[in-house]
């Protein structure tokens, strides 16, 4: 069991491998994910495993790349696209926003773009303002796309198998910081799939629920952790799919709950999580909550590069413990 | 604070030209070396681009350049903040994080600007102030200041859209422009070989009605002198000129790279290239400097370097406090 404790980046390759191996017309794009074995090493050997031929170095191209991506999506092959950074989608965006995402509805269902599209997003590397976004609400904001944010390496390659298998095009959203360490749970072996748009209940408890996403997930999870040995339960619910979005244990968990709290590494101002919040306002379980919903998220600024500024920028690990015993304490 | 004026004019046209030449050579490879010492013993956040070989093209370029003129950078970035002039000390502030940092430690090693030596700023993305280059030397233009502005970038840029799209404005409109590719043949671990279908890169030129032409990026004097044909094409009003400047990257991509794509014989190759020595040996075979001369100037960069971490490193870190008020320029009541 211990050897499949892997990290996200490893089983992001096992799930691309599978692929590859299940469907000769999977193939895998990108800048430096050949011989370099790409910026972060998740492609790391498949260069040599399967050939210049279906993992393609690029030029730094990202419009290119994507839109070859999308053009062989509806000609029958199914492309992974890794752009190198999620920042540099900006230079891709017409493909993704324009293209990939209308091509479907637009055209009638003529159409359709079997693609993912991989990208690295999130601060905590020194990386600066743009190098180090979380860009969740950007493409949760464009109907046409889903959008993947796994919080574990054993979801990773559940979701990533399930993205490849999707006929439509996904963003599949991958923490920098969570690439080289290992999940808390083995990834299993075997090519079971995860359905997108099914939240996982982390753990349950019965004080308080924490929605997050991403890696806020496991800064979530450890506050859950050390609060309960203080006597505060908490549920942590990870949507791991935030488009489509699945409300249905966050409604469940607050009933029992009646509070809820939300964390994510994006800015506050316009955030994906805030769908979460007027999702939950517009619900009959409205009613439940005895406390405000807290709002936990990055500042409204651009991520900045000196460390003790980076980690002012984001929720860190201390700021959602002080902010959950405080909506348990004050709110009996 | 920031070491202009800079002198400007042919690298061996007097000794005080030479030395210049070589003195802003030596401070990028010391200012590098010590980039990368701060990085190993931990004092160093983030990533780092090393510039380490590729001296000479920053050096020549700017010394054709006045201080107004204006240049973009990249984010192998050093090396041309300080060809124009950029102040060490608020240099290596920024990559420590501190307060008199270039950006208040809010940018790093790749956002580094110093408006006051025609610095727009290095940039993190790849060909991101190409079209920001053209639209300055647009300005120039409108407002008739008499400047270029140049866009340093890397071969790997030239194959993204903003190559090709400001490259064309500046061509049609005629503008004051200089596109400066340091060729140093990768982009990552990309060679040209396999991320261009033409041999010669100065080729593109052609494509937009613009001169291209070829120089070795290791030889300051070469590229001082298509530079200054570039510069003066430019402030006649005949638009922009496309300069391939061969180099090479000694060190690793960033912080993390292998080497795996290229082979250890080829660094070697290019280390014997090295654009200082090429310089020095010219320099002093022309009568521009003595041998004494040299190790004086090569000692008083190794010199400002040290005294520059030395003060940096005492400096105040950046706070976290005015982080929100930073965001936006306050509007003028
Ligand atoms: C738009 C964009 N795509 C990709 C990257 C990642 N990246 C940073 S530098 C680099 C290589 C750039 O090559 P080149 O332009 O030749 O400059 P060099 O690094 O050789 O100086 C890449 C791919 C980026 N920063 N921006
Ligand atoms: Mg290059």
């Amino acid at each position: 069991m211990s050897d499949r404790m892997l990290t996200m980046a490893e089983a992001v390759r096992e799930a691309m491998t599978i692929a590859f191996d299940e469907r000769p017309e999977v193939f895998l794009l990108g800048e430096d994910v050949g011989i370099y074995g790409g910026a972060f090493g998740v492609s790391g050997d498949m260069y040599h495993r399967y050939g210049s031929e279906r993992v393609l170095d690029t030029p730094i191209a990202e419009l290119g790349i994507v839109g070859a991506a999308v053009g062989a999506a509806l000609s029958g092959m199914r492309p992974i696209v890794e752009i190198q950074f999620s920042d540099f989608t900006a230079q891709a965006m017409d493909q993704i926003a324009n293209q990939a995402a209308k091509i479907h509805f637009m055209l009638g269902g003529a159409l359709h773009v079997p693609m993912v599209l991989r990208t690295p997003q999130g601060s905590g590397t020194g990386a600066a303002a743009q190098h180090s976004q979380n860009l969740e609400p950007w493409f949760a904001s464009v109907p046409g796309l889903k959008v993947v944010v796994p919080s574990n390496p054993a979801d990773a390659k559940g979701l990533l198998l399930a993205s490849i298998d999707d006929p439509n095009p996904v963003i599949f959203l991958e923490h920098k910081l969570l690439y080289k360490i290992p999940g808390r749970d083995p990834v299993p072996e075997g090519s079971g799939r995860i359905p997108l748009g099914v939240a996982k209940v982390v753990r349950e408890g019965k004080d308080l629920t924490i929605v997050a996403t991403g890696i806020m997930v496991n800064k979530s999870y450890e506050v859950c952790e050390k609060l309960a040995a203080e006597g505060i339960s908490i549920t942590l619910i990870d949507p791991r799919t935030i488009s489509p979005l699945d409300m249905q244990p966050v409604y469940e968990s607050v009933e029992k709950t009646g509070r809820l709290m939300v964390v994510q590494e994006g800015p506050a101002h316009a955030g994906f999580i805030n769908e979460v919040i007027a999702q939950m306002a517009g619900s009959s379980s409205f009613g439940s909550l005895i406390a405000p919903i807290k709002r936990l998220a990055g500042m409204n600024i651009p991520i900045p590069y000196a460390p003790q500024l980076e980690k002012a920028a984001v929720p860190q690990i201390e700021d959602i413990e002080a902010a959950a015993r405080e909506i348990v304490k004050n709110w009996r | 604070m920031s070491t202009n004026p800079l002198v400007m004019g042919h690298p061996l046209a007097s000794t005080e030209n030479a030395r210049h030449a070589l003195l802003y050579m030596c401070r990028i490879r010391k200012f590098e070396e010590a980039v990368e010492d701060l990085f190993g013993r931990g004092m160093m956040h983030g990533t780092m681009h090393l510039s380490i070989g590729q001296e000479a093209s920053p050096t020549g370029m700017c010394m054709a350049l006045t201080i107004q003129d204006q240049i973009t950078s990249t984010h192998r970035g050093h090396g041309h903040c300080i060809a124009k002039g950029a102040d060490l000390t608020r240099m290596i502030a920024e990559l420590l994080g501190k307060e008199i940092g270039y950006c208040g430690g809010r940018g790093g090693s790749m956002h580094i600007a110093d408006v006051e030596t025609g610095n727009l700023g290095a940039n993190g993305v790849v060909g991101g102030g190409i079209p920001i280059a053209a639209g300055a030397a647009l300005a120039s233009k409108m407002m008739k200041k008499g400047t270029v502005a140049v866009s340093f970038f890397g071969d790997g840029a030239m194959n993204e859209g903003a190559f090709h799209e400001a490259a064309n404005l500046a061509a049609i409109w005629k503008l004051p422009m200089i596109l400066f590719c340091e060729n140093n043949k990768y982009g990552m671990s990309s060679s040209t070989e396999k991320a261009f279908a033409i041999d010669d890169l100065a080729d593109r030129g052609k494509g937009y009605g613009i001169p291209g032409v070829n120089v070795n990026g290791n030889d300051v004097v070469e590229v001082y002198e298509a530079a200054q044909i570039a510069v003066d094409r430019a402030k006649k009003g005949e638009g922009p000129t496309l300069i391939i400047a061969e180099t090479y990257r000694w060190k690793g991509h960033s912080r993390s790279d292998k080497n795996l794509y290229r082979t250890k014989e080829e660094i070697e190759e290019w280390r014997l290239l090295d654009p200082i020595p090429k310089f020095i040996a010219r320099a002093i075979k022309q009568k521009k400097l003595t041998q004494e001369q040299c190790d004086a100037i090569q000692q008083e960069a190794t010199d400002a370097i040290v005294a520059a971490v030395n003060e940096a490193v005492k400096a105040k870190a950046a706070d976290p406090a005015g982080l929100l008020d930073a965001v936006f320029k306050k509007v003028s009541a």
